[in-house]
């Protein structure tokens, strides 16, 4: 009897130790398959954009690609930050300080992409002197926070830095 | 077999089975009697069904990375080697799977040809798996010239030359095939394209193999008709499967030897110099498995002549059925075929050695020599010998010559192991 017992743990512990070595290298065969379709060296090493900022007149909007996707780069005036800073919180959608979205108050970089359903707004349109979004009417101010429609959030602050006053890393 | 006999258990499983049996089938599949002698020799069908997948599976993700476009192409292959997850991995599986896939093939071929299994009542089992055969050099050579190397656009260049070989229409044939004048952009993408739908031919292809294989049932070592079920039968599940499996285990190890530790090694080194179409590579070899038949094609001192024995020294094997009349499908008992099985093994390896060698001296005598006796096997030696050949007494049974100890070394021994 405790030898029959004992035999059966044995050849359970083999079935075990077996099927867990299968599963260990299935999946480490089917983990290439997968992670072939994402992102190659080749897209990461794209993955950082420098942008000269020095032509830029106040008031201005430059839209550059970072990652196949428009990024607004926009020298504020002065009336345009003291407007953005100037709003009461609880207006707002989607409550962010213009301190909190910017690094230097004079500018703004942002994705330039509705939060709603991606397409990309219009600068200098819509009713709070900012962005207006032409697929289904999402407005946004100069601090590109959503004021007005269905977008659900404020445009989205990439990670970026400024190298020296004259070019901002994207990325 | 069990398909007449089957109901499912539950409700809903005989409302759908009487819909679409899917359970049948599968109940067919796992009851499936097969002779309990099958030798290792019969696991290379599993074999090569799981290579056709691996390739079809590996073919597909390279072909989202790949670019087929003369411009393109060959650094596309470099940006797949050392840019793209795991591709470097994938297209090795891929290139040597193409390697391991005909090494199979070609054990899977020998093992029907000396245990007979092309024998009636499976003469179209036996076609079916050389149209296989046929589409699987031609999608060989496809794939190979992706890469647009020198050996791509070399080997293209000279494979559709064959077909200006035929008298009056050759070089329109070449031309069209080409989609102009010489072997270029257009005939890259068509390439890749029938690359891409060959597989799925040879799957379809394979699906038939396997139902004619059903309807009579395997061949197997002592190549006597069994009766099914019977005790000389055991079911495919689980004891078929088992052993497909293990040897499949064998043959990965293998496999992963190749990919991981000489994954160049079956390769020319000289496809990885981007195609020139002003500059032949001084030694043009094909891929190993085709060697046999290159030195066919260069045995021959005319252009037409080389091009039909190539073509012919394939679709012989086709009427091989007929050619070879013995009423004894195994070589066990076949004392003569025996020899000359190995003679045409030895002969074929030889032809596959002088392929690989410059068509000059020694080396052309031995490729002649070669071509001649691998004609006279099929059309002289093998009509004759089936004919005049005093074959060995079959035994009754799987289970006789157990039982009975008939005095039949060879298969006593290959039976023990297997009872």
């Amino acid at each position: 009897m405790d030898n029959s017992g004992k035999k059966n743990n044995r050849r359970d512990f083999l079935f075990t130790a077996t099927y867990a070595v299968g599963a260990v290298g299935l999946g480490a065969t089917i983990w290439p398959f997968i992670d072939q379709m994402n992102p190659d060296s080749s897209v990461k090493a794209l993955a950082t954009t420098e942008v000269d900022i020095s032509q830029i007149e106040p008031g201005k909007t430059v839209t550059v690609l970072w990652r196949g996707k428009p990024v607004f780069i926009k020298r504020r005036t002065q009336s345009e930050i003291s407007e953005a800073q100037s709003v009461n919180l609880d207006e707002l959608k989607h409550p962010e300080k213009d301190q909190d979205r910017v690094k230097k108050a004079e500018w703004l970089v942002m994705m330039g992409i509705c939060t709603h359903l991606g397409c990309v707004p219009l600068s200098d349109k819509g009713e709070y002197n900012g962005w207006f979004c032409p697929c289904h009417g999402s407005h946004y101010d100069s601090s590109g926070r959503i004021r007005k429609g269905p977008a659900p959030t404020n445009m989205e602050v990439p990670k970026y830095a400024f190298i020296d006053d004259n070019t901002i890393k994207i990325g | 077999m069990s398909e007449q006999t089957y109901t499912p258990k539950s409700k809903f499983g005989k409302w759908f089975n009487d819909r679409l049996p899917l359970l049948s089938l599968a109940s067919h599949l796992t009851d499936y009697p097969t002779p309990k002698n099958l030798n290792y020799w019969w696991t290379f069908g599993g074999i090569l069904t799981f290579c056709l997948l691996s390739q079809i599976i590996t073919g597909l993700v390279l072909a989202m990375h790949y670019v087929a476009h003369a411009d393109m192409a060959f650094s596309s292959i470099e940006h797949i080697m050392r840019d793209v997850n795991y591709g470097w991995l994938i297209r090795y599986i891929h290139s040597n799977g193409a390697s391991m896939f005909f090494l199979a093939v070609y054990i899977h071929i020998f093992r029907s040809l000396f245990y007979g299994s092309y024998k009636s009542p499976r003469e179209i089992i036996w076609i079916l798996g050389m149209i296989i055969y046929l589409l699987m050099m031609a999608t060989a050579f496809m794939g190979y010239v992706l890469p647009w190397g020198q050996m791509s656009f070399w080997g293209a260049t000279v494979i559709t030359n064959l077909f200006s070989a035929i008298p009056l229409v050759g070089d329109s044939i070449t031309t069209w095939l080409w989609g102009g004048y010489s072997v270029d952009n257009p005939t890259l993408t068509r390439f890749f394209s029938l690359h891409y739908l060959f597989p799925f031919l040879i799957l379809g292809l394979v699906i038939l193999h396997i139902w004619a294989l059903h309807v009579p049932g395997n061949n197997n070592p002592i190549g006597i008709d069994v009766k099914k079920p019977s005790k000389d039968t055991v079911p495919f599940h689980p004891y078929i499967t088992i052993k497909d499996l293990f040897a499949l285990l064998i043959f990965l190890i293998i496999f992963s030897g190749f990919i991981f530790f000489a994954p160049n090694i079956l390769g020319h080194s000289d496809n990885y110099i981007e195609a020139n179409p002003l500059v032949t590579p001084k030694h043009i070899v094909p891929e190993w498995y085709l060697l046999p038949f290159y030195a066919i094609l260069r045995s021959v001192p005319d252009k037409l002549g080389g091009v039909v024995l190539l073509f012919g020294s394939i679709f012989i094997l086709m009427a091989l059925p007929w050619l070879d009349s013995s009423k004894v499908r195994s070589s066990i008992f076949r004392p003569l075929n025996k020899i000359f099985f190995w003679v045409l093994v030895i002969d074929v390896l030889a032809l596959g050695y002088v392929g690989a060698m410059p068509a000059e001296g020694l080396y052309l005598l031995i490729a002649r020599v070669g071509t001649v006796y691998y004609f006279a096997h099929f059309l002289i030696i093998l009509p004759v010998l089936s004919r005049i050949e005093k074959t060995q007494p079959l035994p009754l049974s799987i289970t006789e010559p157990v039982l009975t100890g008939m005095p039949k070394a060879e298969f006593i021994k290959s039976d023990k192991r297997h009872v």
